[in-house]
């Protein structure tokens, strides 16, 4: 099952490359990573998007648990929480293509934050469903690039991870 | 007063109450070694080759209460100590490494012997540092022991870059430490423990599993305690030999691929299991499905959460410290009225002794060839199983195991996890510096100690006066069973040719040899050995020894603990060894 960890870390050099380490050193799948710095200079938050069975995820919690710089694992499936993740996609804009697009980036509730003759660029938030669900709504021929960020999460109303 | 870097290294190891680094010398390490030259607090150890160095240092540990410590240069020094600190990783040994780097500005432009020691090392160390500000250095060293001795044990490396070791700063040596991110648990949770007991007490074929965990916690009184009180049948882990004396009669002996038949039939036939600090490995428990066929409720006793429910379900994890856990787990026992079954005990220790009768460990003695397992015995007798015992890896090794009764743990060293040829002799040196009186014996293969023979000469140097004890089978006769067994005898590449004279070479670095080919010479060369005449002396004693032993009895590949070989006198239909073809022996 797909879970989405959040983990709050050391903000030094090299606790990144432990965490990373660690999922291709015992065998766990990574399927988006984000990190930036929190509020707190001295501490990084990571979200993790992975799969795997019940004991395979209770390993890898304990496993980052155990990582001397991480501070705090949670597991954000275990109650209500939302979940983000920016796209950014360019697409063919011309003839008949320019109207659909529009059409559909106000469907998705995206906007177009760049526009040529022949392209638009469009910012799209969501769950990374949602994400998948627009590429997959519009003509594959018509999308130049796409760049994720990978998700990032965090809990509804009280659940917050701090130290 | 300002000092430098590397005498705030060395002021730090002070501090901490080193009393030996191991080290060997190189360009970006010179600053420090300067520095150790000026003091005299703790005294140097100059291996012959780095990955010595850190088995030194591991055995320094594993046979005493204390850290050991290495001092390794960058590049090459740095990745000749990684087998090293990768053994002492598998086995969850607490210790320090202190590597040199190239200056900082340098680090990253392919400089003179630069290697990302931090990178390398990263996948098997407890936790690693780059000190890249003098300010730092002092509270990191502090760090680095006080992680690698609390919680579950584990080697630090701290990386020390040349210009750091060159800088110049105060020095105050924090009186402690602690890291936000990093608190281990100790007491277990009172709730679990109750329940612990209350499953014990409920028991009818009740089994006790000790592994490295009581030895690393030392519990070994609590466990004694606890199996006693309630006249329990236990058993060790190769980690956990001497946790429980190994002459008891409730101590079933090993358990494992190389266990007694005893020890895993009861493994898998208890009802209620009570696991100690031992971590249900591959080799122990073999086939995870195959171990819960029977049905069994587990306690887990493990300071690492990690190692719960890893390869096994558990019914009661209790994450916290062995000693503090049995001694609450012992309080509880006092205060409860409930007594454990008697009668369904007894029953059980009816099954147990049947299991055990027939002697699974039985060989055959001959008047011709010297077998390993008289060797070992023999050892045990002269040495009044008092001797701290290091062994290499290999079939030599499971005989240490077996027919050594250890009676006190940090008495056994050796490789289970990473399984390393060639700690033998550095494990020796370590354990007798950490035990100058006691008596130390390194049971190797001459396969094993070919890998870090160098080191009799470091033993030369520092008077460390161990007694070597070569099963000589000219063969890597671990490989050459399992060729036996499973490679339709083709012995590939398991022949040991071309041997040195042992004898020769021992003295050659300045030791006594002896050379042994009759069954009739063993005892006596061995008293020669331990004589308060050669008390002084390394003395390499070379066992020509019976090239067709094998381990037994042995869980296959993929088989159940109640599947084993078993040894020749057990077997129904003579099993899988029936015919037997040594190829090349000679
Ligand atoms: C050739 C060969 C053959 C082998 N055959 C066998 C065999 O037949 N039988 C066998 O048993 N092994 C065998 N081994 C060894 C095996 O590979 C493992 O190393 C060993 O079984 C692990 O022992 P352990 O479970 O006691 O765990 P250890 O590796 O000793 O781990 C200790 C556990 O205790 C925990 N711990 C540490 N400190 C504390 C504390 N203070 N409080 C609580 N918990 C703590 C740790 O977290 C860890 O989980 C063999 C190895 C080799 C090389
Ligand atoms: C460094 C290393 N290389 C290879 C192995 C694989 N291995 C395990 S036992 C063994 C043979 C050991 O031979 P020897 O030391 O003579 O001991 P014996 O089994 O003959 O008693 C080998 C090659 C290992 N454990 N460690
Ligand atoms: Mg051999």
């Amino acid at each position: 099952m797909r879970h989405i960890l959040s983990i709050l870390l050391e903000n030094e050099a090299g606790a990144l490359s432990r965490v990373v380490g660690l999922f291709s050193a015992r065998g766990y799948n990574i399927d988006s990573l984000t990190v930036s710095t929190t509020e707190d200079p001295t501490l990084s938050r990571m979200t993790i998007v992975t799969h795997g069975s019940d004991d395979v995820i209770e390993q890898i919690t304990k496993q980052l648990n155990k990582l001397i710089e991480v501070v705090k694992v949670i597991d954000l499936n275990e109650s209500e929480h939302i979940e983000r993740e920016l796209m950014l996609i360019k697409v063919r804009a011309t003839g008949k293509d320019r109207e659909e697009m529009k059409r559909m980036a106000d469907i998705f509730r995206g906007r177009i934050i760049d526009v040529t003759e022949k392209t638009y660029t469009i910012e799209l938030t969501g769950t990374s469903d949602k994400l998948n669900a627009f590429i997959e709504a519009v003509d594959r021929a018509v999308i130049l690039e796409t760049v994720r960020t990978g998700a990032s999460g965090i809990g509804r109303g009280e659940r917050i991870l701090k130290i | 007063m300002q000092i430098s870097g590397a005498e705030i290294v060395v002021r730090s190891l002070q501090e901490e109450g080193v009393e030996f680094v191991f080290g060997y010398p190189g360009g970006a390490v010179l600053e420090i070694y300067d520095a150790i030259f000026k003091q005299s607090a703790f005294k140097h150890v100059l291996v012959r080759h780095e990955q010595a160095a850190v088995h030194a240092a591991d055995a320094y540990s594993r046979s005493s209460d204390k850290v050991g410590v290495a001092l390794v240069t960058s590049g090459p020094g740095a990745t000749n100590a990684i087998t090293g600190i990768a053994t002492a990783y598998l086995d969850s040994i607490p210790m320090v490494i202190i590597t040199g780097q190239v200056p900082t500005p340098a680090i990253g432009l392919d400089a003179f012997q630069e290697v990302d020691t931090v990178g390398i090392s990263r996948p098997c160390v407890k936790h690693n540092f780059l000190v890249k500000d003098i300010a730092e250095l002092a509270s990191t060293i502090k760090k680095a022991f006080y992680v690698a001795k609390t919680g579950r044990p584990g080697p630090v490396l701290v990386d020390v870059p040349k210009d750091v070791q060159q800088a110049l700063a105060e020095f105050h040596y924090p009186d402690s430490v602690s890291v936000r991110s990093y608190v281990p648990v100790t007491r277990g949770h009172p709730g679990q423990i109750k329940k612990a007991v209350n499953l014990l007490l409920e028991a009818k074929r009740p089994y006790v599993y000790v592994g490295g965990g009581a030895v690393l916690g030392g519990a070994s009184d609590e466990v004694r305690e606890l199996v006693r009180s309630l006249g329990l049948p236990c058993t060790n882990t190769l980690m956990g030999l001497g946790a429980f004396p190994g002459d008891d009669r409730l101590n079933l002996g090993m358990l494992g691929m190389h266990g007694t038949y005893e020890a895993n039939m009861a493994m898998q036939n208890c009802d209620v299991l009570i696991a100690i600090g031992a971590r249900f490995d591959d080799r122990v428990i073999s086939v995870p499905s195959k171990f819960t066929a029977v049905p069994k409720k587990i306690v887990h006793i493990d300071v690492d959460p990690s190692s719960i429910a890893k390869r096994v379900k558990v019914d009661v994890p209790i994450v916290g410290d062995v000693k503090l856990v049995l001694r609450e787990m012992l309080d509880l026992l006092k205060q409860t009225p409930q007594r454990i079954d008697a009668d369904a005990l007894a029953s059980w220790w009816k099954q147990i002794d049947d299991w055990r009768a027939p002697n699974s460990l039985k060989y055959t003695f001959s008047d011709e060839l010297i077998k390993p397992q008289y060797v070992v015995e023999t050892l045990y007798e002269v040495t009044g199983g008092k001797a701290i015992i290091t062994s290499d890896v290999g079939q030599h090794q499971m005989w240490a195991a077996q027919y050594y009764k250890f009676a006190e743990p940090k008495q056994w060293l050796n490789s289970g996890g990473l399984g390393t040829m060639g700690v033998g002799l550095p494990y020796a040196m370590g354990a007798q510096l950490a035990n100058p009186n006691a008596q130390v014996a390194c049971i190797t293969g001459e396969a094993s100690i070919q890998m870090n023979i160098q080191e009799l000469s470091t033993c030369r140097q520092y008077h460390i006066p161990v007694k070597i004890v070569n099963l000589n089978n000219r063969y890597l006769g671990m490989v050459r069973q399992w060729q036996e067994i499973f490679y339709g005898n083709r012995y590939s590449e398991s022949y040991m040719d071309a041997l040195p004279d042992f004898v020769k070479l021992a003295e050659a670095y300045g030791h006594v040899g002896f050379k042994v080919e009759k069954p009739s010479d063993v005892e006596g060369v061995l008293r020669e050995a331990f004589s308060a005449k050669l008390k002084e002396r390394l003395v390499f004693l070379d066992f020509l020894t019976d090239q067709s032993e094998n381990v037994y009895p042995m869980v296959g590949n993929g088989k159940g603990l109640d599947e084993m070989d078993l040894p020749a006198h057990m077997r129904d239909n003579g099993g899988n060894a029936g015919e037997r073809d040594y190829g090349n022996l000679s």
